[in-house]
């Protein structure tokens, strides 16, 4: 037999059994495991209040009352935040649309605070890679604190105790940034009242 | 950088050096047929499908027939994953109701699974149904990364060996790379993604009532947000563990169901270098010096670490634009500043440029950011380190194999510098060993310009900005594509019947054109007799060699592709300070 012919028959069977072993056994013993030993994890990390899924705390969600925090802006469409499309905006750095966005939300920004003249930090302005980011920086919720606490007619110590519940630092002390989870910090809010 | 930065990145590097030695050592007595310790588990399982394929295996094979078995088994692995795609609505498992991509996408994504390439011009969660990612692409993520490790070994043993007509068994080492290397370590790293927060079920997506209901862009009111879900971990693992880097979510590793924490983060950055970077102590023990192995890996890292710190450094220094709308991208300790446009929070700037560089020095592909709207020299490296071959690391197997052709034309160049004949590890290196080495150095550098240059000239389109940046992302797709990386600029529009079609021969070129020259060169250098060393041998473990190595991978990649990057991110980079 020829070379190529001689592996045809080894060519077909080897497809198969690997496919049933990595694509099949694989996959699925890894979702059995994963139901019995970390179901809350393995089904989407959950808030379920009462009968209600609110969410889950790894997805942000999209805020434009200026009575709560409000997260990154969000490239998902046809709504921001939309968790069944991710999308970043992938405007390159020079591209006028990305300036037009950052200009966008800082007109937002002023309009729901004009008082607040203090910089706004950068992360407040760009849009995260996925368009689900849940998390802001904790500068960027201390820009925003003022005027929660003056929405809600709270205590800015208040305010800024529930910042610090809600925020969680680096792994380690090395790995990640320091961050503000925006959907579980806002539904902390509401609890208040 | 800041201090965590530095620590991090330190630390990241720290462990994977660490694993060097014993995953080296352990994988070259899985290609030595050696006893690995889980034989008692997974023995019978290979014993089986030796049967089923009607092998011995301890009968060998000569080049030829290794690169048939190569050739044949990914054949059909893209005739079932293109017709897996096609026939995907009438199949179980699929509770999106996705219909049938188009058959130039399907054509596209079935070359770009099975030669480890891995990349996407579609959406995970809205258009492929669990069946197709599970059977379909988690299986080529093994099957892909184990052929390019395969052909790794065949050359490793075509060093090592002399007088011998075969170079190993195909169907051997393509099992028992998936056997006991791959399934292994994608099992523990996919139940500890799992305990991150990856999600890993069978259940349709979730809806969850939103805290603020909004109006959409069309104002209609929007008061739910639907949570994916799927058989994420599994497929994750062995994306990074395989230099696969097909994501299972549009965003990939940006998405906070395919990468949560920076615990995730950190474990998935481990997978995309350990592998490519544990093979080179296997090489060195396979051809007998480990010194050998470690020069390459010396090489390798030297490359690297100097390229992170030019991305790191040009995405902290965030965007001339935004600064001059009075926008604070100064890192402190509440916020981690730079160039934050495509990148996620909890990453920042270091972890997410690391990965930048990691995964596309490792031919692997994923991105947990978006290499789009990095700035000019931050996105620049990513696109050079794929335009290089993939060689700083580059894919399981593929890269080793990849940078050794570059190591037999070091030799060849230093032997030319002093008038001998060029030798590595007691081979001489002849006119059919340079022929071969010159195909794989030139057939990925021209498809990759060559493919850019076409789109071009019929005016494929594809663009999503203009001037220096649109250059840039076509720039950046062909090299991804032609270097069977898969991350992308993804602002550009590759699903067109243009793109799908040359993008996929693209893919099939640059895969197979440097694993066959790579063979030939195995199945000649094991025929060939090892001479004893002599006093004008130049020795391959030195310091004076790493830096000869290092020069000759960054002449050939600067030569080639110099003059593009002038046009694209270099004119960008300008125009942005102006």
């Amino acid at each position: 037999m020829n070379p190529v012919t001689a592996q045809l028959r080894p060519a077909i069977m080897a497809l198969l059994v690997l496919t049933l072993i990595t694509g099949v056994i694989y996959p699925l013993a890894i979702t059995g495991i994963a139901q019995i030993l970390l179901p809350t994890q393995a089904n989407g990390s959950l808030i379920v209040a009462g009968s209600q899924i609110r969410g889950t705390t790894l997805i942000g969600q999209s805020f434009t009352n200026p009575a709560y925090f409000w997260g990154r802006p969000s490239a998902t469409s046809p709504f921001p935040y939309n968790a069944a499309a991710s999308a970043g905006s992938n405007y390159g750095p020079g591209s006028s649309a990305l300036i037009d966005q950052a200009q966008r939300r800082m007109i937002a920004l002023h309009a729901a605070d004009p008082t607040n003249t203090q910089p706004i930090p950068v992360d407040l302005v760009t849009a995260s890679g996925s368009g689900l980011d849940p998390h802001i920086s904790p500068a960027a919720a201390i820009y925003q604190a003022e005027r929660v606490a003056r929405a809600r007619k709270l205590d800015r110590a208040q305010i800024q105790a529930l910042i610090e519940a809600h925020t969680e630092g680096r792994w380690l002390g090395i790995f990640g940034e320091p961050r503000v989870n925006v959907l579980t910090l806002n539904l902390a809010l509401d609890a208040l009242q | 950088m800041t201090l965590p930065g530095i620590l991090s990145i330190a630390v990241y590097l720290g462990i994977v050096f660490a694993l060097v030695k014993p995953l080296g050592w352990y994988m070259a007595r899985v290609y030595t047929g050696k006893s690995v310790g889980l034989e008692r588990i997974l023995g019978p399982l290979e014993r089986l499908y030796y049967r089923i394929l009607g092998i011995h295996p301890t009968a060998e094979q000569s080049w030829k027939s290794y690169a048939a078995a190569m050739l044949l088994v990914n054949l059909f692995g893209i005739v079932a994953l293109y017709l897996l795609q096609r026939f995907q609505a009438i199949l179980p498992l699929n509770p999106g109701s996705f219909a049938a991509p188009s058959p130039a996408a399907a054509f596209n994504v079935a070359v770009s699974f099975a030669t480890n390439t891995n990349w996407q011009n579609y959406s995970g969660e809205t258009t492929y149904s669990y069946l197709v990612q599970m059977i379909g692409f988690t299986s080529q993520n093994f099957i892909s990364a184990a052929v390019g490790m395969s052909v790794f070994a065949a050359l490793a043993r075509g060093l090592g060996r002399q007088n011998s007509p075969t170079i190993g068994h195909f169907w051997v080492d393509l099992i028992r790379s998936v056997l006991y290397i791959l399934l292994p370590l994608s099992i523990m790293l996919a139940i500890l993604l799992v305990s991150q927060g990856v999600v890993q079920n069978l259940n349709p997506p979730v809806p969850a009532q939103l805290v603020e209901h909004i109006s959409d862009n069309t104002g209609a009111m929007v008061t739910t947000q639907l949570l994916p879900m799927g058989p994420a971990a599994s497929q994750i693992a062995i994306k990074q563990l395989g230099t696969n880097g097909g994501g299972f979510f549009n965003v990939n590793s940006a998405h906070p169901f395919e990468n949560p924490t920076p615990l995730s983060n950190i474990l998935q950055l481990l997978a995309i270098l350990l592998i490519p970077a544990a093979l080179c102590y296997t090489f060195g023990v396979l051809v007998g010096d480990p010194r050998q192995g470690w020069a390459i890996l010396a090489a390798m890292t030297t490359i690297f670490v100097v390229l992170l710190a030019v991305t790191i450094g040009a995405e902290a220094h965030g965007n001339p634009r935004l600064a001059a709308l009075g926008i604070d991208q100064s890192a402190t300790l509440l916020q981690p500043g730079g160039n934050m446009e495509g990148k996620e929070l909890r990453f920042g700037i270091n972890e997410s440029a690391l990965w930048a560089v990691a995964t596309t020095a490792a031919s692997n592909g994923s991105v947990n950011s978006m290499h789009d709207s990095y700035t000019p020299i931050g996105g620049m490296i990513p696109l050079w380190l794929m335009q290089t071959g993939e060689v700083i690391f580059g894919g399981v197997g593929s890269g080793l194999y990849g940078m050794l052709i570059f190591v037999l034309v070091t030799v060849f160049i230093a032997g030319l510098m002093v008038g001998r004949t060029p030798e590595y590890l007691g081979k001489k290196i002849e006119g059919f060993e340079m022929k071969m080495a010159s195909i794989a150095i030139l057939v990925p550098a021209i498809i990759t310009l060559g493919g850019a240059a076409l789109a071009l000239g019929v005016h494929a389109g594809g663009f999503q900005d203009s001037g220096p940046h649109g250059l840039s992302e076509l720039l950046y797709a062909y090299a991804s594509m032609g270097n069977n990386n898969g991350s992308a600029f993804a602002g550009f529009d590759a699903d067109t019947p243009w793109h799908n079609i040359v993008g996929g021969l693209v893919m099939l070129f640059a895969r197979y054109w440097v694993a066959l020259p790579a063979l030939a060169i195995a199945g000649s250098l094991a025929a060939r007799k090892q001479v004893a060393e002599g006093p004008g041998t130049l020795p391959t473990h030195t310091p004076l060699f790493i830096i000869l190595l290092i020069g000759v991978v960054l002449i050939v990649g600067a030569l080639t592709f110099v003059p593009a990057l002038m046009l694209g991110p270099i004119a960008e980079y300008l125009m942005l300070r102006s």
